[in-house]
């Protein structure tokens, strides 16, 4: 890879091994700031230990993480504002909308939270970026799936991140609150310069925003320009096995051609990416 | 136990010393109950609170036997208690409640053989009925600085870890992704849970220190909006009840069968339930005009993808 000082994000030669079972090897890829990267891939392929290892959650076992061009630090920082897939909280919680974006604040620190009328401003202007306000004071158990999302990325948003890391936000969202949800994200990258990078087994939501894409399989990633990078002899190369693209009205598909075929898209009535089984060998 | 019921005139109430003991430490434990209480519910761990109430009753009952004061045998017994179930893993893997659920059964087996033992030494029969259902009236004045000071330091520890607590119960994930020590915090709230528990079994009784701990946190949950408010409210409606149920306690002297006293235990644990019923008779109201303006706003869609299980590569 040549060196481009402007990287905000860059992994270099990540392998991870987990429990003796190599889950990823050789992933490099950069993120400049306000880039909207979708980090694509199959269920399983390894596309939430590549999250984890930007994260800091997981070492990696070889390579290393490059934030704004320095090792990431321990904690994190607040370089990087991370939205989680889903919330583990029953219905009943009492915590609004607006209780769980002033975590975002302060969540992680110990003691209580002293309630002041630049916090609340804060908190309503993150809100605000998200098109959440209207639910401001619900519970956030309460909340559609959607809603949810934009609640969260209004928490990750209120700490000022350069770098937001979305865990397949998408799943289980009808088509409205995906193209919401994508619409916000490709605003912020725009706007704020904030660069996105999410993770998602179906890219067609995405196409229209994103300028770049990782392209994860059998534990191996491409990454690049997304018309550089979805293509039958670089996808082919990655899965280790004959593998199609095909653009059917606006909309990509990539089919296996291997023996066994298993569809994973999300839509099967809108069939995104259909790919078979990472039959790749290494 | 009877000697101070054997006259009994209102104004007497308050001028009893072992009535305003009862007083006194029963708010501590209602407050330290309802906080801690809350984050429980918050958290799903009544099962742990039910834990460690089991283990604390083996403590108690190996407290009497060996002649100690119960409430270091509750204490020891629950902190002990939540440093197993953090050894097995039982905050980070779900499916260990078989494993648990074996080891309370041998807890309270452990807890019927050290009463039986101690009955037979000590010929105080009333021991049993004071470590498995309370007895307020007969708690023993040097031990109420304790108690407090229990008190004090569980809520200290759920003041200072409530932040932290909030945000992993929403994500662990999130909480770990922002640099948070999630299992060094869940120990902590353990250790929390256990004081409050055997706290509470002093004063209910260890089979029943749950009732105080979850009650009034259920019921709180469902009238307040946010933790801090849900926790004032736990701890008033814990308040009140154990404040109730001494009164009601102190005069069911003339209740049938006359000249005993009915236990404080059952009637706390009584105005916890009817407190808990009466939230039910609050909301439903509120709920169904929510859930109209929802179903307004179209949201059906949205539910229906909340109930499909998520999808998340390994």
């Amino acid at each position: 890879m040549t060196p481009q000082p402007e990287a905000l994000l860059r992994l270099e030669n990540i392998g991870v091994r987990l429990g003796g079972r190599q889950i990823l090897t050789g992933v490099s890829f950069m993120v400049a700031p306000g880039q909207f990267t979708g980090l694509i891939g199959p269920n399983g392929a390894g596309k939430t230990t590549l999250l984890r290892v930007i994260l800091g959650l997981t070492p990696p076992t070889e390579g290393r993480v490059l934030l704004n061009g320095s090792p990431r630090p321990r904690s994190g920082g607040r370089l990087i504002g991370y939205v989680p897939q889903k919330l583990a909280i029953d219905q009943d919680v009492p915590l609004r909308a607006r209780d769980v974006v002033g975590l975002g604040i302060d969540g992680h620190k110990f003691g209580f939270p002293l309630p002041s009328a630049s916090r609340r401003q804060r908190i309503t202007e993150a809100l605000q970026a998200v098109g959440a306000e209207s639910y401001a004071d619900a519970r956030i158990g309460e909340l559609s799936g959607g809603e949810q999302q934009r609640v969260l990325i209004a928490h990750a948003l209120i700490g000022q991140p350069k770098l937001l890391l979305l865990d397949e936000p998408l799943a289980n969202l009808d088509l409205k609150s995906e193209q919401g949800i994508v619409s916000v994200l490709a605003r912020l990258a725009r706007e704020q310069r904030i660069a996105v990078l999410i993770s998602a087994h179906d890219m067609n939501p995405l196409m229209r925003e994103t300028d770049t894409v990782v392209y994860v399989a059998a534990g191996r990633a491409a990454a690049g320009r997304t018309d550089e990078i979805i293509r039958s002899e670089v996808l082919s190369a990655l899965y280790g096995s004959q593998v199609d693209v095909l653009h059917v009205h606006g909309r990509v598909l990539v089919i296996a051609g291997d023996e066994q075929q298993e569809p994973q898209a999300h839509h099967p009535a809108e069939t995104g990416i259909v790919v078979g089984p990472g039959t790749g060998r290494g | 136990m009877g000697h101070f019921f054997s006259y009994i005139v209102e104004p007497g109430l308050l001028s009893s010393g072992p009535v305003l003991t009862a007083l006194l430490v029963g708010t501590v434990v209602a407050v330290t109950s309802g906080v801690v209480g809350v984050l429980t519910v918050i958290r799903g761990q009544s099962f742990a609170g039910h834990s460690l109430a089991d283990v604390a009753t083996t403590g108690g009952a190996g407290a009497f036997l060996a002649g100690l004061n119960q409430f270091w045998g509750f204490l020891l017994a629950g902190v002990a208690g939540a440093a197993i179930m953090e050894l097995i893993g039982v905050q980070r893997r779900r499916g260990r409640d078989v494993a648990t659920g074996v080891v309370l059964g041998a807890a309270l087996g452990a807890a019927a053989l050290f009463l039986y033992l101690g009955t037979q030494t000590s010929s105080t029969t009333g021991a049993s009925f004071t470590i498995l259902f309370g007895s307020m009236f007969v708690i023993s004045p040097d031990t109420v600085p304790a108690l407090i000071a229990s008190g004090v330091l569980a809520l200290a520890v759920v003041a200072v870890l409530s932040r932290v607590l909030l945000l992993t119960s929403l994500s662990p994930e999130l909480a770990a992704a922002r640099g948070v020590p999630v299992r060094a915090v869940g120990i902590g709230y353990l250790v929390a849970l256990a004081v409050s528990v055997s706290l509470s079994a002093v004063v209910i009784g260890a089979v029943l220190s749950t009732a105080l701990l979850i009650g009034p946190a259920a019921t709180a949950l469902r009238i307040a909006k946010r933790p801090t408010r849900a926790m004032a409210a736990a701890a008033l409606i814990g308040t009140a009840a154990t404040w109730l149920g001494i009164l009601l306690s102190y005069d069911s002297h003339y209740w049938p069968p006359s000249g005993h006293g009915w236990p404080v235990s059952f009637f706390v644990v009584a105005l916890v339930v009817a407190g808990y019923l009466l939230s039910y008779a609050w909301r439903p109201g509120r709920r169904a005009r929510r859930r109209r303006a929802r179903a307004e706003a179209g949201a059906e869609a949205a539910a229906a993808d909340r109930e499909e299980p998520a999808c998340s590569p390994a």
